[in-house]
């Protein structure tokens, strides 16, 4: 089957890897920012200010979560023997990441429903978890950049990235705060996106720095002359955005409305290009520098039933969740269940 | 030292059975909230309101419990069994994306909706909220079985190189095993729901809370678990004759039956050994087997023996897992239908102003003997997967597959200290679970029952601070 002259083992991998990252962006973006909230909320000023911020939150954070699920299993489906391959090499992080990711799952029910000596504990979990799911996220990137090599300089690098992607949650967790909080709140989340935004803007530079001195091939690819040229909107549309933020955030953005909104938009354009830089350097390898998704694309008859439901499904489900967040509108309020 | 296939497929069944646990409540769970919430609409009465909220806070205990589980499970097969993908990835990939995007969005996003949108959107859409998070799970259930059905029971493919190509998808879906496999583990979520209903409910009568809510929760258990018991071995026994058809040796190994023959008596209790190969202090009714499975006391049985090959390779699954977990199961169906059965007995004499199905009229033995068959449903539920995935062994794809080809080369160190962490973590989440729903129903006990439906009773944040006040939370105070 061919589309627009291309044969079904060229158009068919490349939808799927671009349905794939797709659900990654979505993924890094939205649980991103309740990963962040979950992060900050050691800060919160009381108690109150806590269950607020976890409220925020509550009624997102499982479709959220859900765009991961979708991410590994097309990886899973799209291209098996890559799956396989990185996940096995990514064990460990892997595990860690999964065990912040139940801690944290659990945490949201528990701290309201044990009993009340216990809430300081859940809290804590809820904590930790969100930490561990972004640190080993950020962990897993670092060593993915580096081609999934496990040497010091790599695993410096990546340990470097696991702060720097915790920074960048929990910056993108105050932008959303800031959207969906007023009062005491959200002047504590302004105070906590300034001083985050430090760290994702180091770990952004250093991922870009980094990148195309790991290999000749990254480095023509973002080095050399036209496709600097081309390319160049990326860096600068990011170092603007940065400014925008910093200094919206200096005239502390209050109150109702779509200006409380401008940082957190602002944050996830400042994702979505460092993303797609990322997915312009390692395009088309799924493995960095072993697998292409040509390679390890799976059965196109496999791919075209999985992509003619796709069609269909994934705009359903993004107008359903346009519907919830509709649902949960405007300021934060307590989450009841009557 | 264990190697790591073995450490692999421990960790591989632990985490599955923990997550089975949620799952089985979630399914079923939706739906009686659905009943539930229908019910008050129907007839106004507030009883039905107080059994929704309470049982919607269990629902959204259980749904995270299953969630953060489930998710752990979708890495696995990537973290641990990489052959299986690399060799059947082509059927059993579009099957699980088919659950992520029709079911687990579903139930995600709705699940937000119906948690916390009660007094936040119409009250259709409340009610939407809630059958689209009943469906959505009822799908994930649908997609996974149809995965599990085809691991036992392959068809609508061919085999190319050592990997598996899709002919027909209607075949695949509609494997032989799927229809009764999807109906038992849809019935086996309804009684597990039942009885936990039923017996929570009883724990709160016998701790003296008389509320009318209490009274109804106890008889709709006990009437949806009457119901569908019968249903449910009538489908086990269909279940086992499919089996027999198409893996005899896994029926052998739950019958204990080691040659082949007509006049196959029933072992109702032995000690397999699978090195005499026979049953010790057997007790069986003679020709049982042979009526149970072909109809006739001299229908011709197969027997463990005729799996073994010329080498003495054994082709079978181990007798003993598969044998008493399937004694276990249905011992628990059985004591299932005395327990709703003989309880609706007593419930049907008229009490002393002439109604019947009065709580009162329930002897104490029975009320009793509810509370712990609240967990009767998780313990027959694994035990009926014990039966069905062990005895698949040693294959992982029946006459594909086997398990040994699928293992990932991670080092058995890493497996074993992985799995240490999640028996560790799991452990200690089961204990928190079932704390936090003994704690709920006791709590349950002291609050008044509903006289009109105002919020009051259900806030989920600071549930226990704030709530025991009487207030609810304050307002930030603005600057
Ligand atoms: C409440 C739970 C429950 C109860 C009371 C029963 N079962 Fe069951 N059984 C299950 C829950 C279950 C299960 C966990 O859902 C299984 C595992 C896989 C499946 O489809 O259903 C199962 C599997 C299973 C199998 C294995 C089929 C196979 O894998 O090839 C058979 C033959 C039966 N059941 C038969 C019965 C009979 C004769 C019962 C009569 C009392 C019975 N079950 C009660
Ligand atoms: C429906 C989806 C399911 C799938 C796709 C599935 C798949 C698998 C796989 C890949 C294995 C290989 C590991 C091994 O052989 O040890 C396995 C084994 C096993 N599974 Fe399942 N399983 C499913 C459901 C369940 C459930 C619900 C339970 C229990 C509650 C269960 C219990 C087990 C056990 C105990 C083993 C180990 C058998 C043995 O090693 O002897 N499975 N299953
Ligand atoms: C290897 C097998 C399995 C995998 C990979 C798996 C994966 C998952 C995942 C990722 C979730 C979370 C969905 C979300 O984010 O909302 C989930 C939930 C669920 N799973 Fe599984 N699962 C497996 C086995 C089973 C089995 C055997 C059943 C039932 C028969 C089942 C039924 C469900 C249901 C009903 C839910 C949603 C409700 C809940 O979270 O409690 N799953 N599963």
């Amino acid at each position: 089957m061919e589309l627009l002259g291309f044969p079904a083992t060229q158009w068919l991998p490349f939808a799927f890897a671009s349905l794939m990252g797709f659900s990654i962006l979505l993924y890094v973006i939205l649980d991103g920012y309740d990963l962040g909230v979950g992060i900050l909320t050691p800060l919160a000023g009381s108690e109150e200010e806590r269950d607020m911020m976890v409220a925020s939150i509550g009624p997102f954070w499982d479709a959220n979560e859900t765009w991961l699920v979708l991410a590994v299993g097309l990886l899973l489906v799209a291209f098996p023997s890559a799956h396989g391959l990185i996940l096995s090499t990514l064990y460990l992080p892997v595990f860690v990441m999964l065990v912040g990711l139940i801690l944290r799952g659990v945490s949201f029910e528990f701290r309201v429903k044990a009993r009340a000596k216990y809430k300081a504990l859940w809290n804590n979990l809820f904590f930790i978890g969100s930490l561990m799911t972004s640190l080993s996220q950020g962990f897993m990137l670092g060593l993915y950049v580096m081609g999934l090599q496990f040497t010091p300089l790599t695993i410096l690098f990546a340990t470097l990235c696991a702060l720097g992607l915790t920074m960048g949650y929990a910056f993108i967790g105050a932008t959303w705060l800031i959207a969906k909080s007023e009062g005491a709140l959200q002047v504590d989340a302004v105070a906590w996106a300034r001083k985050s935004i430090l760290g994702a803007a180091a770990g952004i530079g250093a991922i870009s720095v980094a990148t195309p001195l790991v290999s000749e091939r990254l480095w023509n690819k973002w080095l050399s002359f036209p496709e600097a040229l081309y390319l160049a909107p990326l860096p600068i549309l990011s170092l603007m955005l940065l400014s925008i933020l910093w200094r919206g955030l200096e005239t502390h953005p209050r109150g109702e409305g779509v200006r409380a909104w401008i940082p957190f938009i602002s944050a996830l354009g400042l994702f979505t290009l460092a993303y797609i830089g990322l997915a312009y350097s390692f395009y088309p390898y799924v493995v960095p520098e072993k697998l292409t998704i040509f390679e390890a694309a799976s059965a196109p008859e496999s791919l075209l039933i999985i992509l003619v439901g796709a069609m269909v499904v994934v705009p359903t489900i993004l107008a359903y969740t346009i519907l919830a967040y509709w649902v949960f509108r405007g300021k934060t309020r307590e989450l009841r269940y009557d | 030292m264990m190697d790591a296939l073995i450490l692999s497929r421990i960790q591989f069944a632990a985490n599955i059975s923990f997550h089975i646990l949620f799952p089985t409540i979630t399914i079923a769970l939706g739906w009686f909230l659905l009943f539930f919430k229908l019910r008050f609409q129907w007839t106004g009465d507030l009883k039905w309101m107080e059994a929704y909220r309470f049982w919607v806070k269990i629902f959204a205990l259980s749904f995270a419990m299953g969630v953060v589980s489930g998710i752990t499970m979708s890495f696995q097969f990537g973290t641990n069994w990489p052959g299986f993908m690399e060799s059947v990835g082509n059927i059993a990939g579009p099957l699980l994306a088919y659950e992520v995007m029709t079911a687990f969005f579903l139930e995600a996003v709705f699940i937000g909706i119906m948690l916390f949108g009660f007094s936040r959107v119409p009250n259709w859409l409340h009610t939407t909220a809630t059958f689209l998070v009943a469906f959505g799970t009822t799908m994930s259930t649908f997609w996974i079985i149809v995965l599990n059905s085809w691991m036992h029971t392959p068809q609508g493919f061919e085999m190319v190189d050592g990997v598996a190509f899709a002919t027909n998808w209607w075949e695949i879906i509609f494997n032989p095993s799927m229809p009764y496999r999807l109906a038992h583990m849809l019935l086996a979520s309804g009684l597990t729901v039942s009885f936990l209903i039923a017996g929570l409910a009883a724990l709160r009568y016998i701790l003296g809370d008389r509320k009318e809510t209490v009274r109804s929760q106890i008889r709709a258990g006990l009437t949806f678990g009457a119901l569908l018991i019968p249903i449910q071995i009538f489908a086990g026994d269909l279940h086992g004759l499919n089996t027999l058809e198409h893996q005899p040796a896994k029926v052998a190994a739950m019958e204990g039956n080691w040659e082949t023959g007509p006049n196959t008596p029933l072992v109702l209790f032995g000690i397999p050994d699978e090195e005499a190969r026979t049953n010790h202090f057997e007790v069986a009714i003679p020709n049982g087997a042979s009526i149970i499975l072909k109809h006739s006391p001299d229908g011709v049985v197969p027997g463990l023996n005729d799996f073994v090959a010329e080498d003495g390779t054994v082709l079978h699954p181990p007798v003993a897992p598969v044998f008493w977990s399937f004694r276990v199961m249905v011992g628990t169906g059985f004591a299932m239908l005395l327990l709703s059965w003989g309880s609706l007995a007593f419930l049907w004499r008229r009490a002393d102003d002439g109604r019947r199905f009065a709580i009162r009229r329930l002897p104490k033995p029975l009320l009793w003997a509810l509370v712990p068959m609240a967990l009767s449903g998780w313990l027959a539920t694994l035990a009926g997967w014990y039966t069905t995935e062990i005895g698949r062994q040693p294959w992982l794809v029946t006459g594909v597959l086997d398990t040994s080809a699928a293992v990932a080369d991670v080092p058995a160190p890493m497996v074993l200290s992985t799995l240490i962490g999640y028996l560790a973590i799991y452990a200690a989440l089961l204990f928190a679970y079932l704390s936090v729903v003994v704690y709920l129903t006791i709590k349950a006990r002291h609050g008044e029952p509903l006289t009109e439906l105002t919020p009051g009773s259900g806030a989920a944040v600071v549930d226990a601070i704030t709530r025991d006040g009487g207030a609810g939370p304050r307002a930030i105070p603005a600057e």
